[in-house]
C-alpha cells in the first residue's frame, strides 16, 4: 500500500486524491440509470435489482427519489449513502422555500447536493458519498426541463442525456448515437429503455421508469407498460437484424 | 382583533378569517389573508402578535411538506394538529414562546372525515365542531350554538358563515374589512369568498355549480 489512500485529505505525489476514486469504482459497480431530456419532458431510468425469492417486494426501496415537488434524484453507487444525501437534500429544498418563498431551482439543489459531495472529501474522520446522482425537473414558473450529474468529487455537470453506474460507458455510448434534439414525449420514453436495454438482459421487471413534464412531475410508468415499450423495441431491432442479413433461400 | 372562524360541515370545514392587517389603531393592509396550506387537505388559520404568526405557520407548513416529500404519503389533520400542538408546547417553555393561536381544518382523505382543531398559543389542543380565537368567539358562539348542526351542506354552512359574520360587523367596534372564506373538504382547499359575498365579486367566474348555490342560499 502506497500510504497515501489512508487518511482522505492527503494527496497522493502525483495529485491523486484516492478515496475520492475508490468513491467512483463504488458507483461503477452500482446499478445503472440514466437521465434523457426531451422537448418538454425529462426521463429518468433505472435498473431495478429483482428482489430474491423470500423478500418483501413492497419495501425495496425505488433508486428514483423526489426531492421536492418539481424535482426527482436517481442514483448509482451505495444505497445507503444515497438515503442521507437525498434527506439533506430534502431538508434543504423545504428550507429554500421557507427562506426565500420559492422552491428550489433544479440547478441549485445540484449545486447543493455536489457542495455536500465535496464536504465528505476534504475534512476528516468521514468517507466520500459512494455515489453519482442525476438531478432532473423544471425550474419554478419555467416549463423547460433539466438534467444534471453530480460525482463523489462534488463535480456537477448539465447534461441533455446521460448515464451513471455499471455499464454506463456503453449507455453513454448508445445516447450519444441515437439522441435528437426536441424529442416528444413517448420518443424520448423509448429512447431511455432502449438505452438501458443494452444493459439490463431481463427486461421490463427489472426497469424503472420516472417521467417529469412541467404540468406532472411524478408519473411513474407500470411494468406492464414498460413491458410494451420493451416489446416494441426487440420487435424493430429484429425486424432490423432480418433486413441486414436477407435469408440466403 | 383578527376574526378566525372555523365551522365543520358534511364532508369538509368552513373557514373564515379577516381581511385587515393591522398595527396598533392603524389598518395597514385590506387583502391579508391569515391561513397557510400546510399540505393539499389541511389548512391553518392563525392569529396573535405580528410576526410570529406567519413565521409560526410557515415553519408548520414546511415541516407538514417535508414529511410528505420524505415518507411519499401526507399527514392526516390529526396528526397535523399534534405535531403543531406540540411545537408550542415546546416554545411555550422556552425563552421567547410564540404568541400564535390556530385554527386547524382539514380533511383527512383516508377515513373521509374532516376536522376541525382549535390550538392556542398555552398548546391546547381540541377537535370541535366549531370555534373561533378571540373576540370573535363572543359574539359568534352563541349563534353556532343554535345554528350548528351535525351534517350541514356546504350551502346550509356558507348562510351560517354569513349570519356570524353579519353580527360581527354589528357588534365589533372596529372594521375588519370583511373575510376571506375557504373550505376543505375532498377535492382540497378552495377559496368559496364568493359565496359568502356575491354582491362583491363581480368578476367572480359565475359557473353553473356556483349559480345554483347561490340560489340555493337566498332560497
Amino acid at each position: 500500500m502506497s500510504g497515501y489512500d489512508r487518511a482522505l485529505s492527503v494527496f497522493s505525489p502525483d495529485g491523486h486524491v484516492f478515496q475520492v476514486e475508490y468513491a467512483l469504482e463504488a458507483v461503477k459497480r452500482g446499478t445503472a440509470a440514466v437521465g434523457v431530456k426531451g422537448k418538454d419532458v425529462v426521463i429518468l431510468g433505472c435498473e431495478k435489482r429483482s428482489a430474491l425469492k423470500l423478500q418483501d417486494p413492497r419495501i425495496t426501496p425505488s433508486k428514483i427519489c423526489k426531492l421536492d415537488t418539481h424535482v426527482s434524484l436517481a442514483f448509482a453507487g451505495l444505497n445507503a449513502d444515497a438515503r442521507i444525501l437525498v434527506d439533506k437534500a430534502r431538508v434543504e429544498a423545504q428550507s429554500h422555500r421557507l427562506t426565500v418563498e420559492d422552491p428550489v431551482s433544479v440547478e441549485y439543489i445540484s449545486r447543493y447536493i455536489a457542495g455536500v459531495q465535496q464536504r465528505y472529501t476534504q475534512s476528516g474522520g468521514v468517507r466520500p458519498f459512494g455515489i453519482s446522482t442525476l438531478i432532473v425537473g423544471f425550474d419554478p414558473n419555467d416549463k423547460v426541463p433539466k438534467l444534471y450529474q453530480t460525482e463523489p468529487s462534488g463535480i456537477y455537470n448539465a447534461w441533455k442525456a446521460n448515464a451513471i453506474g455499471k455499464s454506463s460507458k456503453t449507455v453513454r455510448d448508445f445516447l450519444e448515437k441515437n439522441y435528437e434534439e426536441d424529442m416528444d414525449k413517448a420518443a424520448t420514453i423509448r429512447l431511455a429503455i432502449k438505452s438501458l436495454l443494452e444493459v439490463v438482459q431481463t427486461g421490463a421487471k427489472n426497469i424503472e421508469i420516472a417521467i417529469l413534464s412541467a404540468d406532472n412531475p411524478t408519473e411513474v410508468l407500470s411494468t406492464e407498460t414498460i413491458a410494451e415499450y420493451v416489446a416494441e423495441i426487440e420487435e424493430e431491432k429484429e425486424a432490423e437484424a432480418k433486413k441486414q442479413k436477407p435469408s440466403r433461400d | 382583533m383578527d376574526i378566525v372562524l372555523g365551522l365543520r360541515i358534511k364532508g369538509g370545514v368552513l373557514v373564515a378569517t379577516s381581511k385587515a392587517a393591522t398595527r396598533g389603531i392603524s389598518v395597514i393592509k385590506v387583502g391579508d389573508d391569515k391561513t397557510r396550506e400546510l399540505n393539499p387537505n389541511t389548512l391553518m388559520a392563525y392569529t396573535g402578535e405580528a410576526g410570529d404568526t406567519v413565521q409560526f405557520a410557515e415553519y408548520i407548513m414546511a415541516n407538514t411538506r417535508l414529511y410528505g416529500i420524505r415518507h411519499d404519503i401526507e399527514l392526516s389533520p390529526s396528526a397535523v394538529a399534534s405535531f403543531t400542538r406540540n411545537q408550542l408546547a415546546k416554545a411555550l417553555r422556552s425563552r421567547k414562546p410564540y404568541q400564535v393561536n390556530v385554527l386547524i381544518a382539514g380533511f383527512d382523505p383516508k377515513t373521509e372525515k374532516p376536522t376541525l382543531n382549535l390550538i392556542d398559543y398555552l398548546a391546547s389542543n381540541v377537535e370541535l365542531p366549531y370555534a373561533a380565537h378571540g373576540y370573535a368567539a363572543y359574539y359568534t358562539m352563541s349563534l353556532l350554538d343554535r345554528h350548528w348542526k351535525e351534517g350541514m351542506t356546504q350551502e346550509e354552512g356558507v348562510v351560517l358563515m354569513r349570519m356570524c359574520i353579519k353580527e360581527l360587523q354589528t357588534r365589533l367596534p372596529v372594521d375588519f374589512k370583511g373575510v376571506y372564506v375557504k373550505v376543505v373538504d375532498k377535492d382540497g382547499i378552495r377559496d368559496v369568498s364568493a359565496l359568502v359575498y356575491p354582491d362583491e365579486y363581480p368578476e367572480a367566474e359565475v359557473t353553473e355549480e356556483l349559480e345554483v348555490q347561490q340560489g340555493e342560499i337566498a332560497a
